[in-house]
This record gives C-alpha cells, structure tokens and sequence, in this order.
C-alpha cells in the first residue's frame, strides 16, 4: 500500500485552488480586482477563472483602488461576498480611506446595523527586487486597526484554506499573501480545506526558545529551527497567522514552555507587529522570561533594488540561526 | 443634459402640497431645535444643518420606493427625517443616547436606519461614492432592480473618489442616483474657487453618465428632475447624475462665524426659501390655507418636542459595552 | 516602627554573627519569642524579641556579622498595624496588595550584601524574570548566585543549580551553620583564653580521689532504674563540686573589678564539639538539684550544645566551669580559667591505681581532681579547703 495523501504543490496552486472552491461554494462569492480576469492575475493566480466563472464572477476593474475597493465594501453591504483583489498592498495605501474609514468602522458607526463581509486580499512583501514602492510589508499599519481581521498567510496549507473561512467572516478580512512565496512548493494533505482564522499556531514544537513570526518568516524559521536542532538546539515555530486580533494564548502558551522569545518579521522594526507582541509578553508573561525578548525585523529603509542589499533589509535564515545561537551560548 | 430653466411648472394638490410642506417644516424646525440644544451641550461634536436645503431632500425622497438604498453626507438629519427615520431616533442619536439609530454610537454625521435602507452619515467627503456603485453592483448581481441614492455636496467632486465611481458605475451599469447638493460651499471654500468648471452637471460626460442640473430651493421642481432621473435609471439600469443648485442658509457647522460669504448674498438666497417659495405656491393656487400652515407648524412643533423628551429621557450605554460593535462576533 | 537591633549580651560583647533568622518577613512575633541565632564571643546565642508585633524586614542575612547596635530587622508594632487595620477593608486590601507585591520585588533587594557600614546597597541585581519567580519560589537566596547569563545574569539555570545545590545540603545545612559557629566560637575561644592567660594569675592544685564508693553507690542505685533513668559518674561529679563550693564559696565568683561573689551556683560544664571548640552550657542552680534532676538536664544539655542550639542565659550565666576529660584516656587536667570567672575544676579519668591506705595497698578506682584558681581572688588554703570538700562529698555519695 502507498497511497497518496499529500499534494505536493506551489503556494500560487495552493492559492488558487482555494479561491476556485471559494466561487465554486457560493454564488454570491465573486472576484474583483486589477487584471484578475483576462490578463489571470497579475500572479496567475485566477488564471482560466474568467472563462470558468464568467465576467460576472470574475471582474476586471480600472486602476481605480478606493473606488473599486469601496465598491467591494458596497457590494458586501448590499449582500455579496466579493474577494477584492488590490493587486499589491503598495497599491493599498490608495484604498486606505475605503478600507479604515468605512470597511472597518461601518458596523460600528450604525450600532450594528451593518456588516461588512469583504474580503481583501493582498501580494505583499519583500524578495523579487522590486525596490521601494513595490516592497512594502504593512501588516502593522492594518493590524492596528480595530474592525479589521487580518490574516498573513505564512503556508501552503494557509494558502488553501484561509480564504474559505475568511469568506464566512461576518466582518472585513485583510489577507496578506506574498508574493516571494508563489513558487514554493510544499506537501499539503489531500484533503486540506478551510483553515481558522482565529488562533495562532505551533508549526514546530520545541523547547529551548520560541521564534513567534508570521508570512515568509514561517518557512525560513523552519529552516532555522531544523538547523538549530544539528546543534542541539530545540526551537519551536509559532505563526500568529492572525495579526488582528492576536491570538495571546497561543504566544503565551510558548512562552511559558521555553521562556525565550525571538521576533522574526519582515516589516520595519518601530511601531511592528513585534512590537506589540513583546508588549503582550511583557504584559502577560513577564515573569515567565528568562531572557530579554529578542527580535529580528525589517531594516528601517525603503527597501532598495540590487539583490544583496535587498536580502540584507530583511531577516534571513541564517540571521535566526546566529540569533538563537547568541541567545543560547550561555546554556 | 438638461437645463433647469426649461422645466415647465409642475403640477400638484393640496394633500402632496401639505405633505411636502410639512416635512420641509419639520426639517427646518428640527434643525433650528437642534441648533439650540447644541448651544445647552446636549448635543456635541459636529452639527451640519440643513437649513434651506430642505427642497432637495424632500423633493428626492418622493421617488425612492422602500427598496432603494440610500447613502448620505455628515449634513444628513434632512435626508433622514425626509427617509421616515424617527425623529425621536435621531435626536436621541444625537444625544449620545443608545435610543439612537445608530446606538448612539455614531451622532450627528452618522445616522444610519438599515430598516429605511438609509446607509449613513458618511462624513468622509466623497468616501461613500464608491460604496453607493458596490451597493448598485450587488442589487445588479441579485438581479434587483432598486436604485441607490448617493447625496454629497459639490465639495465631493474634487475628489477622486467621484470620478472613479463616476467611472465604474458607467463602466458596470449599475443603478446609481448621484445627487450632489451644490449649496456652493465646502466648507468655506466657494465653488469658484474650487472648480474649474462650475457647471458640474457637464462632468458627466466625461464618463457617459446621464446627467442635469436643478433649481435645489423648489421641491416641485425637484420631485419633477427626480422623477425623471429615477424613471431613467429603473428603464436603462445606468447611473445618473443630477446637480442640485441649492443654498444652506446657516453656517456650515456651529462654530463657523462665516466669514467666506457676506450677509446680503445670504439674503438673497432667503428671499429664495424652499418653505416660503412652497407655501406661497400653493396659497396662490388656493390649496392650503393660513391655517393648514398653522396646522401643519403645531403639529411639527409637538413632533420635534416628542423627539426632544424621547432623546432626554434615553439612555447612556454603560462603559462596559465600549468595545461592541467592534466585530461582530 | 520597632528597630530590632543586635543586642548586647555582656559588656564585653562588640559584635555578633546572625547564623540563622528564626522567623520570616510578615511573621507575628510577641515577647520572649526567639527570633534569631547569633554567634557571639560566647558562642551560639538564640536571641529574643521583647516586643510584639509583625516582622516587617529582616536587614542582616544569614551569615553576616554585625556590630552590637546595628539594626537587624524592623518589625511593625502590634498597635500599628490593629490602628491601621481600622482605617478601611479597602486601604488595607489595596495596601496588602501591594505590600504583598513589594515583599515579592523587594526581597531580593532586601538580601543585598551589606557594604562596609552596613549600609544598604541598592545595586540592582541583573535576573530573568523567570528566574526571579523562580527564586522566590524555591526560597533562593540570590546574593549567593553569580549570573551565568547574558550581561551576567542569573537565569533560570543559575536558579535551578541553587536549588540543586540547596536541596542536597539541606542535611548539612546545620553542620554548616555549626561550622560557621564553630569558626566563631574558636575566635572566642582564643580571645578568652589568651585574656585569661594575659590576665589571670592561676595556680594549681591537684588531689586523688577514691571513687569506689561513689561506683558502688551508683551501682546500686541504678539496679533499681530503667535503663533510660540511669546514672553516669558526672552527675555526681557535677553535685560534689556544688556541695563544695557552697562550702568554699569564693572559687564560685566573677574578678570584675575586684571579687564579686556570686549567690547562685551555675556550674558551667565544658562540653567539647566534634570539629574542634568547646560550648560551656551552665547548669543552673545545680547545688538544688538532685542527682537525677542533674541526669536529665545533662541529656538535654549535651546534644543542644553539640548543635549549638543554646539559650543566652545559658551561655553567659555560668559562675564557675567544670572540665571532665574523661571520655578521653587522660589522667588529669589543669584548666585555664574562663574569665571573669576565678575557677575551674578538672576531672580526669577513673583510674585503677594502687591506694595506700592504713599501711596497706589496695587497688582502687581513683579520679584526679585539679583546681586552677585566680590568685587575685584566692588563696592556696581556701583552695585546698574546696578540693578537701570536694573529696569528702565525693566519699560520701549516699549523702548527695
């Protein structure tokens, strides 16, 4: 007997089957987005969408962020399900106002009258050489805003499923994809499916320190962990996979099995995502702490074009590595 | 393109006449109420009044059917009390009562009814254009044939936010009444100096959109373009745009001490008051009489004291509940 | 608040070492309580409180030594706190709140080292968090750590190697703080003896006695005991030489600026300690108790002073010593006078030695009895008289 049952696959394929279930599901599910019909994404992740679906289900919009965004937030309100596709999250910062100042606080502002069950997905990130404008990583900026859920998807597996339970979502998702992310394969199970998006989670237990991060730092932290381990070294790899709000107990839960913490995140240091989990470490788990939280994040520049200056702006696996090992030599 | 002084002068009895005239009065007199109980503090934050626009909203609403969506400005007590959003509601929504419509949680630019269909209270200039095209798109996609109104003022049409939806509403066919409000300020900043082309009705050429301009002070003339817009956008499924000149006769908002326009142009607006202009109407055609108009001031006068007691006596939600209707789970 | 501070036992006494705290920070205390073991001059001392009231801090830690007067521990007087109980539930929940929280963070400090001056140092020590939970759990003290950590710091191994280390001696954790005493205690052996031999002009005498009969009394008597309630020669030893004195009562006096004769008689009774130093536990009023009485208290007496556990007043009360070396194979033994004492008695082992008696020889078991006595005090008659009496009380064991 050796039957199958994984699926080796690329985090695009993963992303695409998982937004073909999401239209196929329901029919009030469809995709709106720059190029994401007959050009089949500018990732090629809804290529064939348009002739499976039809211009109904899969529609093409002008260069037009807040407008087509805002639209999509007016589409859930007049009870859709649209998956906005704003092409790059650098383009975001256009929809900003739709986004922050109506998807998130419409229910709000009506006292609960109103929801708003859009999906807003993003490629986002840093690692194809894109240079400034083309490479920004704002996970922060949405996940500090209350009324959004935002969701980065760190794996194939996440890749596949968070989007089907993001459209279930009474409330605004903001889903960060990545676009350094799209070929990579990786073994998911056949029967993978809708993934929560609630809790963060353990990808790789361990016992000597905890690397919490999130997006292209799951895989590399993996790397990093399987690295350690030659050494001795037992990390585990907690992905907070749901940036607002973040799940504590997950993050706390580790903490309190190796009282050692390292951040990895591609975003800018000051004002991160790390940031405010050290603070909730500090806030909840300080006593738990047998070493200053430590951090490895994206260097305070716009990220600039040429290859080597590129990768030294973020975090890579070996800088996990060399972190882990500082953090452990007094072992 | 239309031109308004080609309208013919509209036909009407005097049970729309009254009707008209009541919520005109109604508008007018909760305004000035509230106008007062912001200077007592009951009322806080950002008050927009909608003294003198009262013809557009009234005029608007007569078309609407009970399906159409609507989506409003920060200046929107008009458009609701003209929607049938209790007055009682709105006030207390302005007190910070969780009474209000909106919990409280809005106030004064953000009354929502979702029962009336009335989509706020949008007070980001321009930032619920592209919402009004996505609610025509989702009617579209379900294959209902409602209309979503989107009021803003002339200030809107600076933004880029009009001409994308301008665009994708044409782009997409979908059933989008845009109805600005040209009271000819935003804010303080006159229409001359914020267009280079004053006639906006011409900008919806640009993007195809059928489009006019209407006398706003003359709610006869107002049901009339409105009819015909509404009548146009059911037939055809397309967007429309209409212009509706207008004037608000108070400040743009309570601490405003004007000093962008001067006394003798308000005045002149005045003599142009959308109640006066209505009732004068139809005393000339002997419809109404004195005292209908009486009538119709005791009746508004015990309607806006009602909404008055029932904001007083509401509630203050407890501090506990500070972060519901955050998510929604 | 009440300043505990470390008490003067004797003129003589400048400082003292805390062995061991016997109560904790919050504790209630009331008068008469030992609250603490300190090594003095005279050996382990359990000193007590004469207050009541709440242990607020404990200043000195374990190990540390002091000079009389310094401040040891402060403790909230019994007033105080019932005062500001009555203020408010709240207040006092709130401040329990935060007294507790202050205890937890403000233990460690409180351990720091002392400086020289006993002033407080408030260096702030570099630790985990965890590692500081972890001490107060396991009851660590942190000044005995060095940080094996980043910058230093004590980290949760440091924390968990203490409490490994802490556990394992906690059997020897008294022989270590007998070690500490005992250090002390040869310190104030030393001083003592080299100012009884600076100061005191001993003389010696020296007198055979025939303890035959005192054996067959004991013989006797203990027939008619349980094996528990039996007998040892000392004991008769012990009441002899209190006979004696209350026949001679001048060896029984301290040389304090001049003779000064003292109304009780607490024989002071050398008892040597395993590691070296000898503890001189009184034996009070021993010219009212019977030899029984005597028997008993020497059972309790003994093992207390082998583990330095004993009081003050029985440290520092004694009015003369009696020296017995034989447990060892020795004859006899000249004693330095422990001063202000002005005498000290020696008794040897029993031996068999041939005895002369009415022209005739005869073996018989026979102690030797030495008497070393301060001149300035006394004089060789009176001192023969004593030894006379004593040799006499010892012949006549069924009168004692």
């Amino acid at each position: 007997m050796n039957t199958k049952t994984t699926l080796r696959i690329t985090y695009r394929e993963a992303l695409k089957h998982g937004l073909r279930e999401a239209l196929i599901n329901d029919d009030m599910v469809f995709l709106m987005g720059e190029d994401v019909g007959r050009y089949g994404g500018a990732f090629a992740v809804s290529k064939g969408f348009l002739e499976e679906f039809g211009e109904d289900r899969i529609m093409d919009v002008p260069l037009s962020e807040s407008g087509f965004v805002g639209a999509g937030i007016g589409a859930a309100l007049g009870g859709m399900r649209p998956i906005v596709e704003v092409m790059t999250v650098n383009f975001s910062l256009l929809a900003l106002d739709q986004i922050i100042n109506n998807a998130s606080t419409l229910l709000h502002m009506s006292g609960g009258q109103i929801n708003v069950p859009v999906v807003i997905r993003m490629n986002s990130g840093i690692g194809n050489q894109l240079a400034a404008q083309h490479s920004h990583s704002w996970e922060p900026f949405y996940a500090h805003v209350p009324g959004l859920k935002v969701v980065s998807v760190g794996t194939h597996e996440d890749a596949r499923g968070m989007l089907l339970t993001a459209l279930e979502s009474p409330d605004p998702v903001i889903i960060f994809e990545y676009t350094s992310l799209l070929n990579m394969e990786s073994e998911i199970p056949l029967d993978s499916g809708a993934m929560d998006i609630d809790k963060a989670k353990v990808r790789r237990e361990g016992k000597d320190v905890s690397i919490i991060t999130y997006g292209p730092g799951v895989y590399k932290a993996l790397a990093a962990a399987e690295e350690l381990n030659l050494s001795g070294i037992d990390a585990e790899v907690v992905d907070l996979r749901v940036l607002n709000p973040i799940d504590n107990e997950t993050i706390l839960t580790s903490v309190a099995k190796t009282h050692r913490v390292l951040i990895v995140e591609e975003a800018w240091r000051s004002v991160s995502i790390s940031s405010e989990i050290i603070s909730r470490i500090m806030e909840h788990a300080f006593f738990d702490l047998d070493a200053p939280v430590q951090r490895l994040c994206g260097v305070e520049v716009p990220i600039p074009y040429p290859k080597h200056l590129e990768d030294a702006s973020i975090p890579q696996k070996e800088d996990i590595v060399n972190s882990i090992l500082n953090m452990v030599q007094y072992d | 393109m239309e031109n308004e002084e080609t309208n013919p002068s509209p036909t009407i009895d005097a049970k729309l006449g009254l009707a008209l005239l009541y919520q005109m009065i109604l508008i007018r007199r909760f305004e000035e109420k509230s106008a007062e109980l912001y200077t007592k503090e009951k009322i806080r934050g950002f008050l927009h009044l909608y003294v003198g626009e009262e013809a557009v909203a009234v005029g608007v609403m007569q078309s609407l059917t009970e399906d159409d969506n609507i989506l409003s400005t920060y200046r929107e007590h008009g458009h609701a009390l003209a929607r049938g959003v209790d007055p009682g509601s709105i006030m207390a929504e302005m007190y910070g009562k969780r009474e209000g419509c909106s919990m409280g949680r809005g106030g004064s630019m953000h009354l929502f009814d979702v029962a009336k269909k009335f989509y706020g209270g949008n007070a980001i200039v321009g930032g619920h254009l592209p919402l009004a095209v996505g609610m025509a798109l989702a009617s579209k996609k379900q294959g209902q044939n409602n209309i979503t109104c989107c009021f803003f003022g002339e200030g809107a049409i600076a933004e880029g936010e009009f001409h994308e939806s301008m665009n994708l509403a044409a782009l997409w066919k979908v059933s989008v009444l845009f109805l600005c409000e040209n009271n000819l300020y935003g804010m303080g900043t006159a229409l001359r100096f914020s267009h280079s082309i004053q006639e906006l009705e011409k900008k919806g050429d640009a993007y195809g959109v059928e489009s006019a301009a209407v006398n706003g002070m003359d709610v006869l003339e107002m049901k009339k373009a409105v009819e015909k817009a509404t009548a146009y956008i059911r037939s055809s499924g397309k967007p429309y745009f209409l212009v509706c000149n207008t004037y608000r006769f108070r400040a743009h908002s309570m601490f405003d001490a004007q000093l962008y326009r001067n006394k003798k142009e308000v005045e002149v607006w005045k003599e142009r008051d959308p109640i006066s202009t209505l009732r004068n109407q139809l005393l000339e055609k002997n419809l109404i009489s004195n005292d209908d108009i009486d009538l119709i001031e005791e009746k508004v006068k015990t309607e806006v004291q009602k909404a008055v007691d029932f904001a007083e006596a509401g509630t203050f939600e407890p501090i506990g509940e500070l972060t519901k209707y955050v998510y929604s789970s | 608040m009440i300043e505990f501070k470390m008490p003067s036992l004797g003129a003589d006494m400048e400082d003292g070492t805390l062995v061991e705290w016997r109560v904790k920070s919050g504790e209630a205390v009331k008068r008469g309580d030992i609250i603490a073991d300190v090594d003095t001059q005279k050996g382990l001392i359990e000193i007590e409180v004469f207050e009541e009231g709440t242990v607020d801090r404990l200043v000195v830690k374990e190990g540390e030594k002091v000079p009389v007067g310094t401040v040891m521990a402060t403790i909230i007087p019994i007033g105080a706190l019932e005062s500001s109980r009555k203020e408010s539930v709240q207040v006092k929940a709130v401040s329990e709140v935060k007294q507790k929280a202050k205890t937890q963070i403000t233990t460690e400090p409180a351990k720091q080292p002392l400086k020289e001056g006993s002033i407080v140092s408030h260096k702030h020590l570099k630790i985990s968090p965890l590692a500081k939970r972890m001490a107060v759990e396991k009851g660590i003290d942190l000044t005995t750590i060095k940080g094996s950590g980043p910058e230093g710091s004590i980290v949760k191994k440091d924390i968990e190697l203490a409490a490994k280390t802490k556990e394992e001696s906690h059997m020897e954790a008294s022989e270590e703080k007998k070690e500490i005493a005992s250090r002390g205690i040869r310190d104030a052996i030393a001083m003592a003896m080299s100012r009884s031999n600076r100061e005191i002009p001993h003389f010696y005498l020296e007198t055979r006695i025939d303890i035959s009969k005192a054996l067959e009394w004991l013989k006797e008597t203990n027939k008619e005991r349980e094996l528990k309630d039996r007998l040892l020669s000392v004991v008769l030893l012990i009441k002899a030489t209190a006979r004696a004195i209350k026949e001679v009562p001048v060896v029984n006096a301290y040389w304090e600026n001049g003779l000064q004769l003292k109304d009780v008689i607490n024989i002071g009774f050398a008892v040597s300690l395993r590691k070296g130093g000898v503890v001189i536990p009184a034996i009070h009023d021993a010219d009212q108790k019977s030899p029984a009485e005597l028997m008993t208290l020497l059972k309790d007496l003994i093992p207390r002073a082998r583990a330095l556990k004993l009081r003050s007043s029985e440290l520092s009360e004694s009015t003369i010593t009696l020296t017995n070396v034989g447990e060892g194979n020795v004859d006899k033994v000249f004693g330095v006078i422990y001063p202000p004492q002005v005498a000290i008695i020696g008794f040897g082992n029993i031996v068999e030695e041939a005895w002369a008696e009415n022209g005739a020889i005869s073996a018989r078991p026979v102690i030797h009895v030495t008497l070393a006595a301060d001149h300035r005090a006394i004089d060789g008659y009176l001192a023969g008289r004593f030894l006379t009496a004593l040799k006499h009380h010892l012949q006549n064991p069924e009168t004692l």
